[in-house]
């Protein structure tokens, strides 16, 4: 939402934080902070909390999925079988050299180096856009074969997996419903976990301007240092999602 | 003047007082300098209009419930609209006024000041959460107006995610909105205390409001989120039907209770624990005496929001968890009692040999004393399991969180109101009448929810329009006392606003208290400080205070 | 700098002597978390009963802890931020140990 006392520029109120720091004169230093170094921890300690109510947000989800997990076991390894582990392994580290990135993209900020900064940033957001088509891709799979979670649900690959090539026990059919909750959650946790990459992407391509533009590589590193904060921790969600969902229960069936 | 026994106002001589000729308030003209001020004090002032405006709206749907209840009979309205009064109260009053009301109104404009900064930490993101609260604000009057929403303010599943057809998700929705705001006012005021603070002031010497705030802040940064997953969740659940709370699907609907619950009971603990703040600031002002046991309560505020997060299941002990688990949530409930009573009786110290007058702000706070006790008490009551299959989900509850919001925090939001009216508005509160209004919200607080105790014991269910007529008598006398109580706080709105062109200059310390927010003038300069002060002083220092006044000089602003 | 400067304002972490994490840390960083992201996919593959979830979460934890330390400089960082940090996690634990106990003790019965 536009927060028009910032006048240069719109942004979310994730970005709020280390964003309002923005000055039109350098040094972007704040009349209300005594010292630089003062309003760069101020920053990056208001940005913490920002995360810790994230940490906060994505776990009522993740005691959702704990429970449901322990109470429709069956159901939940049957549609976690369903996922592509090569795609969700690319996908893991995709994200994971994402995060590579930008954690050179603060160092290129540290140390000055405008030139590299941009390289940085582009390349962080490349393998973040390589993360959401994977995404999709993934998404479209599940569309096509009716597992979305609603009306149009279809259970019939969980009642009768043989039917369809699948090395599955087949569920009973109440407890095939329930995939439909596993999904549910899949859907919820990954798609409000890509709702924070798709945000993040476009915080990106605005800071990858202002990098260009110089506004990072005079010593003013807190705005890059902050969204890296974001961005790893939008990882780490990441990291957690990938065993919880893909590798429930991966054994070779006998 | 100079202070009488019976008072300690002391103002300057009004033939020849002024207001400063420069403030936050002069210091920029125009609508737009209001509504894009980066001002800490004129984020407050957005902030005290715009609650005040949804306490009236509350207010006016407590007064539509109280009417319908005169009768037993179910006759005023139909149930699902007395369903939309209850809810919209509910919500109303503890989202858009009591979460916000101390915090954004006290808390945004003496928080610095009594630091000794210049602003808070992000002013910025302090008006983006005054614009939230207005979305979220909007939002929610907009669900009202397209048909309201009729779950009570607890948006209980499988009611609100399965039966029923209103406007749950826009509701939900605004309510989500309305978390971020708090979020990031909380957000700011824990950065600003750890970051900000002027040389000297230590974490000890900062007065007790700071203390309360700082705990409350902990609460809104790390409870709001759980809310508003849990809202998602609801909206999601009535939008797609994927049975994360649907038993027919194999979903748990105390799950939705767990989640919720897990917020909404540290958000009562927002909700009072800064207006205990303002408690022990007025309480030793007005006792001219040093809040006695400052580390205990100090600490004790944190435990509050320690403790706060480990007891949430007692407002479910008749939803289906375990005894188990009942058994240690209740044992808990019994602990997190303790600290509130600790700040009690420090308080009665404090009052102990201390030099007692009864200004108004000295009225709501002996009033909150007496009913916060009776409040608390009666959730010590609920909290044993005994007690609570039979009184909870009556009128006992009501009554017991009325006695703690309304006659606490309420009492304790006006105390505050009116102590720092003359700091921030720069004049004084007409004092009779002022005393008049506080006097008639005690009289009609506790006609209206006395009675309500009586009434949950007896058995009458909350959330209902029709009862047994023998519990009529009881009923009547509640709306009477509603009446009262509304006239009560209609008072305040007319002789506040009388006193912003009419009321006397009140000068830089009317009341001879300590702390940083005297020592500057009233209103404050925009920058707040002249020079950044340096403390070598205890908070509530009165042999300082009296040496400083001593030796200073008055100049005319 | 004015005079009227707190320190206690500024704790003086890594931008105190201004640390740079350098890339080098960062690549060992990254090879680690790509290892054990083929481990963790390597050991669902393996039966160890109980141990599975354990591990997996385990795992999970580790690259989580390593991201934490060093992408988001954390171990360079204040000890009010690490506290902030290990509050945020405390909490969330709270929530599920806590909501678990209701589950887990509906199946002992009454008393």
């Amino acid at each position: 939402m536009d927060n028009a006392i910032v006048a240069t520029h719109p942004h979310t109120h994730e970005t709020a934080v280390h964003a309002e720091h923005e000055h039109v004169s350098l040094p972007q230093h704040r009349h209300h902070f005594e010292t630089e170094d003062q309003q760069r921890e101020a920053a990056t300690f208001g940005m913490w909390l920002f995360l810790l109510t994230e940490i906060m947000f994505f776990g009522g989800m993740f005691f959702a999925y704990l429970l449901y997990r322990n109470w429709y076991y069956d159901a939940f390894v049957v549609g976690s079988n369903q996922l592509s582990i090569p795609l969700g392994t690319a996908n893991t580290a995709i994200l994971i050299t994402s995060g590579f990135f930008m954690a050179l993209a603060v160092w290129a900020a540290e140390v000055k180096k405008r030139g590299l900064l941009v390289i940085f940033l582009i390349l962080t957001t490349l393998f973040g856009i390589a993360f959401i088509g994977v995404k999709a891709d993934e998404y479209h799979e599940k569309w096509e074969k009716h597992h979305i979670p609603g009306a149009s649900f279809d259970v019939a690959e969980f009642v009768n997996p043989h039917a369809y090539g699948l090395k599955e026990q087949p569920l009973a059919p109440d407890m095939a419903q329930k995939v439909q909750i596993y999904f549910f959650l899949y859907f919820a946790m990954t798609g409000m976990h890509a709702l924070h990459m798709l945000i993040g992407l476009g915080l990106l391509g605005w800071l990858t301007w202002r990098a260009y533009r110089g506004e990072f590589s005079a010593g003013y590193v807190a705005p890059i240092e902050n969204f890296g904060l974001y961005w790893h921790f939008v990882d780490i969600v990441w990291l957690f999602l990938f065993p919880l969902l893909y590798l429930i229960n991966r054994h070779p069936l006998h | 003047m100079s202070a009488t026994s019976s008072t300690i106002v002391n103002l300057p001589d009004q033939r020849t007082a002024r207001l400063p000729k420069r403030n936050y308030i002069n210091n920029e003209d125009g609508l737009l300098s209001w509504l894009f001020t980066g001002d800490h004090k004129r984020i407050a002032i957005l902030y005290l209009i715009s609650i005040t405006f949804f306490f009236f709206v509350g207010g006016a749907f407590a007064g539509l419930i109280r009417l319908e209840l005169l009768t037993p009979q179910p006759d005023l309205v139909a149930s699902d609209t007395y369903n939309k009064f209850f809810s919209m109260h509910g919500i109303i009053m503890v989202f858009l006024f009591l979460v916000p009301s101390v915090p954004a109104t006290l808390g945004n404009f003496l928080m610095p000041i009594m630091l000794g900064a210049r602003d808070l930490a992000f002013p910025k993101v302090n008006l983006l959460s005054w614009y939230l609260y207005w979305l979220g604000g909007l939002v929610i009057l907009g669900a009202m107006v397209m048909g309201g929403v009729d779950t009570g303010w607890t948006f209980t599943t499988p009611l609100s995610t399965h039966y029923l057809n209103t406007h749950v998700v826009t509701a939900a929705m605004g309510v989500f909105i309305l978390g971020f705001s708090s979020i990031f006012t909380g957000l700011n005021f824990i950065v600003t205390i750890h970051r900000m603070r002027a040389p000297g002031m230590t974490w000890f010497r900062m007065p007790l409001f700071v203390w309360s705030h700082y705990a409350a802040s902990i609460l809104m940064v790390l409870g709001t989120p759980v809310l508003a997953i849990t809202l998602v969740l609801v909206a999601l659940e009535r939008l797609v039907g994927i049975g994360v709370f649907d038993p027919t699907k194999g979903g748990d609907p105390l799950l939705f209770q767990h989640l919720f619950w897990f917020y909404s009971h540290p958000a009562v603990y927002i909700m009072i624990l800064p207006g205990m703040g303002v408690i022990s600031e007025v309480i030793s002002t007005f006792s001219r005496k040093r809040v006695f046991g400052y580390t205990a309560v100090a600490f004790s505020s944190v435990a509050i929001a320690l403790f706060g997060f480990f007891v949430w299941a007692h407002h479910m002990f008749i939803m289906g968890v375990s005894n188990y688990s009942a058994l240690v949530f209740s044992l808990l409930t019994m602990l997190v009692a303790v600290p509130s009573a600790i700040k009690i009786f420090n308080w009665a110290f404090t009052l102990q040999k201390g030099s007692i007058t009864f200004e108004t702000p000295m009225m709501y706070a002996f009033g909150f004393l007496g009913l916060f006790t009776i409040g608390g008490m009666t959730g010590v009551f609920l909290g044993a399991l005994g007690m609570d299959i039979h009184l909870t989900e009556t009128y006992f509850i009501v009554a017991h969180f009325h006695f703690v919001m309304v006659g606490g925090m309420l009492m304790a939001f006006l105390a505050g109101i009116h102590f720092w009216w003359p700091k921030m508005t720069g004049r004084m509160y007409p004092e009779s009448l002022s005393k008049l209004a506080a006097v008639t919200t005690f009289i009609g607080f506790n006609l209206t929810f006395l009675p309500q105790f009586i009434l949950g014991y007896l058995g009458m269910p909350r959330r209902y329009h029709a009862y047994p007529p023998e519990f009529q008598v009881l009923n009547v006398l509640s709306t009477a006392g509603a009446t009262v109580l509304g006239v009560g706080y209609m008072l305040p709105l007319l002789y506040l606003g009388w006193s912003l062109k009419y009321g006397a200059i009140a000068g830089n310390n009317p009341w001879q208290a300590t702390g940083l927010e005297w020592q500057i003038q009233s209103p404050p300069l925009t920058e707040n400080f002249v020079e950044i002060p340096v403390i070598d002083y205890e908070a509530y220092d009165y042999e300082w205070l009296a040496h400083k006044t001593a030796n200073e000089v008055t100049t005319v602003g | 700098m004015t005079e009227y400067h707190d320190p206690s304002n500024v704790v003086n972490p890594e931008h105190g002597e201004h640390h740079i994490v350098t890339p080098a840390i960062y690549m060992m960083v990254f090879g680690t978390l790509l290892l054990f992201t083929a481990l963790t996919v390597v050991a669902a593959y393996i039966d160890l009963g109980v141990f599975n979830p354990i591990v997996a979460l385990g795992i999970a934890s580790f690259k989580a802890v390593v991201v934490i330390l060093f992408f988001m400089h954390v171990k360079y960082q204040s000890r009010l931020v690490k506290l902030t940090v290990g509050a945020g996690f405390f909490t969330f634990l709270v929530l599920i140990t806590m909501t678990l106990s209701d589950y887990i003790s509906r199946a002992w019965g009454l008393w």
